[in-house]
């Protein structure tokens, strides 16, 4: 649909107004979670059979029907809701939708796709009293399941692009400056350094040009939380970036996305079209004079341009190396002009602080950390999902209560934060109130919000190595620390994990860590190491097992594990010796089977497909 | 597309050139353009697009080379990218990484003869709950196992969609 320019403040309340007077609140509506987890487990075709089975039982008219954002709870998807009741419906397949529109025709609930309380057993329907979501508090997400991401007017209709309005008509530039200063916001990007006091030194700077960059650039492993919020909810990123703009005084600005987020792109394509059409981007925005163009530039797949000087020198299209920070972005950026860049999140958080106010936000949080966070619980956990939560929960909260524990009552072991940068906490820490300062103290970051949950079966010194073989290829090779200290380190690990560590190992590795740590060029460089020093401090007893015993006690490092079949669970089915790639399992049928350990290539076949727990890993 | 066949490279290049304003800022966009239509970067599209854009091949080649995305070699009919994210690798997906390998004898980076599959390990697809996971021409096929590697490959040649996760789901509960 066309949408017309809007002419100022007023004009948006009558739009407003009216988009909400045209909308029936009792009118049932059906929204099916579409965004790339859900599309992932079958969303689309649960979309479709809902469009088919409406239209077939001519109910297209009395019953809406909707594609939504994300809501979180990935592990359960599709995830499908039905308004007005709200009842959340989970883990729902094409089969089940003539069922589910009945369901909604005659006002019935369907109990059997209903979450199901795993102590309890007992359905739950409403997606607050979930124990995933009870202890959440959804700010940034809030509306994602509420509206289309596709319609400028569901954004509107919850209230969007007031807190715009606000901004340019009722407060100044240097009132929004201190707004955001006093609601204590820090970047969500990982480093958490204070928003306003950035935008406060670009709006200083004295230049003709300036820039905005908005990085959604999101290379951590296991994080995805600023795509699912450009997928579901893009005006509200767009939305923070105008008032960012605004208050700094740039005119230009660009969203530097990952190709590899499609669905984002295309969200956001969107959404920049209709708010150019609707005047809230472009020239003499909602008549207030200001002018302010915004561009995507898609990333090429290189994780250092995560980091904002190589982000910079790639929306030039080019290499994206970094460059020292001794003068700042907010001096000389993009194009050596004066540039705010701040991660998709940050901006997000800025309409819901102008709306609601600096005090609101800073009363969320701990002393230095206010607002929520978005993390990604991942990993061994049964509840795998984006959590949005206050700053300063504990980690047994997020991987007990909201993430429900570890799956196949393995223990816990460590949780892993800040992607590649990043460091394993261990289980003495699980009380640790999660905020920037905590997480650094233990040796990790905040990070993106990567949260990767690790159990007994996973080997700390191969986590280690998995780390540095991923920045050692990521390494953009510029300066030496970085280059040839993480190659250097990475080869130690490979040798430990081969059983071929030596004493001293460790020494060294410490040595080499902290070499790096202090004398590389950029943030990849300096952060490095700590996936080892975390490992090194907590876990250094798997080290010494490796090196001295030349024994993983995960059963992971595959030149220091045997797999042997467990001779009273043995059927001598044959299933495992049909199957072996390298006819390393001999026996008779029904009688118990063997594996010759010189052929054996531990590829964990067998271990995969015997259904009576008998290969074991030693 | 095959570069000697020129022609069709060529004028792909000078459209994209065209609709990016012979800006060099454009460069990885550009880039991107081309390998979407070519399935890859030929050598005679770089040597183009750097003489239009009046920069040093040197430039345009230091870009291809340094991102991830760009691919100097032809790639295969489907583009297998098996997810090596840490929420991956801790359930397992190296472990399918080598099994795709053994099964189609080829090495990761690498296309097979046939010219049918091209593999990538890749740094998180972000579709964590569905871990270990390969995405393969725009599906994503989840909670794979060894033993579920070869159905899949099948799968995704005879353009099949990803058994669904509640089927997924199911099968799990019951085991």
């Amino acid at each position: 649909m066309m949408m017309e320019r809007i002419a100022g403040p007023a004009a948006l309340e009558e739009l407003r107004k009216s988009l909400l007077a045209a909308r029936d609140p009792q009118q049932p509506m059906i929204a099916v979670c579409s965004t790339t987890g859900c599309a992932a487990s079958g969303a689309k075709a649960v979309y479709e059979a809902f469009q088919n089975e409406l239209a077939a039982q001519g109910l297209d008219k009395q019953i809406a029907l909707k594609a939504t954002g994300c809501h979180g709870f990935c592990e359960r998807g599709p995830i499908v809701v039905v308004y007005p009741q709200r009842i959340f419906y989970q883990r729902v397949s094409a089969q089940d939708v003539p069922e589910l529109v009945k369901g909604v025709a005659s006002g019935e609930v369907i109990d059997r796709l209903l979450y199901a309380d795993p102590a309890s057993g007992e359905r739950i329907a409403f997606e607050e009293e979930i124990p995933f979501y009870k202890k959440q508090m959804r700010v940034l997400y809030a509306n994602n399941g509420k509206l289309d991401p596709t319609s400028i007017e569901d954004y509107i209709a919850l209230g969007g692009y007031s807190a715009l309005a606000k901004a340019l008509f009722a407060i100044s530039p240097d009132g929004i400056i201190e707004t955001i200063k006093r609601s204590g916001l820090r970047g969500r990007g990982g480093a958490g350094f204070p928003t306003g006091v950035k935008w406060e030194e670009a709006r200083k700077a004295k230049a003709d040009t300036k820039y905005v960059i908005c990085n959604a650039d999101e290379g951590d492993p296991g994080a995805f939380m600023d795509r699912s919020l450009l997928e579901a909810n893009p005006h509200s990123v767009l939305e923070g970036i105008v008032i960012g703009a605004y208050a700094i005084g740039a005119h230009h600005g660009y969203i530097y996305v990952r190709n590899e987020y499609p669905l984002a792109i295309k969200h956001v394509e969107i959404a920049i079209q209709q708010a150019q059409q609707c005047g809230l981007l472009g020239t003499n925005i909602l008549g207030s004079g200001f002018d302010f163009a915004f561009e995507i530039s898609r990333g090429g797949g290189a994780f250092v341009c995560g980091e904002s000087s190589a982000l910079m020198r790639s929306v030039e299209g080019r290499v994206g190396e970094p460059r020292d920070k001794a003068v700042h972005a907010t001096e000389s950026g993009l194009w050596d002009k004066p540039t705010v860049l701040n991660n998709v999140k940050t901006w997000g958080s800025v309409p819901h602080i102008i709306n609601r106010g600096a005090d609101w936000f800073a009363g969320i949080g701990t002393e230095r950390s206010k607002g929520t966070m978005v993390f990604s619980l991942v990993g061994k956990i049964n509840n795998t999902g984006l959590v949005e939560v206050p700053m300063g929960i504990t980690l047994r909260e997020l991987v007990y209560d909201i993430g429900g524990g570890i799956p196949g009552g393995h223990a816990f072991k460590a949780i892993q934060t800040g992607g590649p940068s990043g460091g394993c906490i261990p289980q003495q820490l699980l009380d640790l109130q999660v905020d920037y300062d905590a997480l650094t103290e233990a040796g990790s970051m905040m990070g993106s919000g990567g949260m990767i949950v690790m159990d007994e079966r996973t080997c700390m010194v191969d986590i280690a190595r998995y780390f540095l073989d991923f920045t050692r290829e990521e390494s953009c090779g510029k300066c030496n620390p970085c280059r040839e200290g993480v190659e250097r380190m990475y080869q130690i690990l490979v040798d430990i994990c081969a059983g071929k560590g030596r004493e001293g190992d460790i020494e060294l590795l410490q040595e080499l860590a902290e070499t790096v740590r202090d004398a590389s060029l950029c943030q990849l460089g300096k952060t490095a190491p700590n996936p080892v020093l975390t490992t090194l401090r907590y876990f250094r007893d798997e080290y010494e097992a490796h090196i001295r015993e030349k024994r993983c006690p995960a059963g992971v490092c595959r030149a220091l594990i045997q797999y042997t079949v467990i001779v009273e669970k043995c059927t001598g089915c044959g299933v495992c010796r049909r199957n072996c790639p390298q006819e390393a399992i001999s026996g008779e049928k029904k009688e118990v089977h063997v594996i010759d350990q010189s052929k054996c290539i531990k590829c964990g076949l067998c271990a995969d497909l015997c259904r009576f727990d008998a290969i074991g890993v030693h | 597309m095959e570069a000697s066949a020129g022609t069709p490279v060529q004028v792909a290049v000078e459209r994209i050139v065209q609709r990016n304003h012979s800006d060099p800022a454009m460069l990885i966009a550009m880039l991107q353009d081309i390998q979407e239509e070519c399935n890859y970067l030929p050598k005679d599209a770089l040597t183009l697009l750097a003489d239009l854009l009046q920069v040093p091949l040197t430039r345009v080649y230091s870009v291809a080379n340094f991102y991830r995305a760009f691919s100097l070699k032809p790639r295969g009919k489907h583009l297998l990218q098996v997810c090596l994210g840490t929420a991956c690798h801790v359930r397992g997906g190296p472990q399918i990484l080598e099994q795709i390998c053994r099964v189609l004898n080829v090495k990761t980076g690498d296309t097979t003869e046939d010219g049918e599959f091209t593999i990538e390990g890749v740094h998180c697809v972000g579709a964590c709950a569905l871990g270990p996971v390969i995405a393969a021409d725009g599906a994503y096929y989840g909670r794979m196992t060894v033993s579920k590697v070869s159905s899949t490959l099948t799968a995704i040649q005879e353009g099949r969609a990803p058994e669904t996760k509640q089927a997924a789901a199911g099968k799990k509960a019951r085991a």
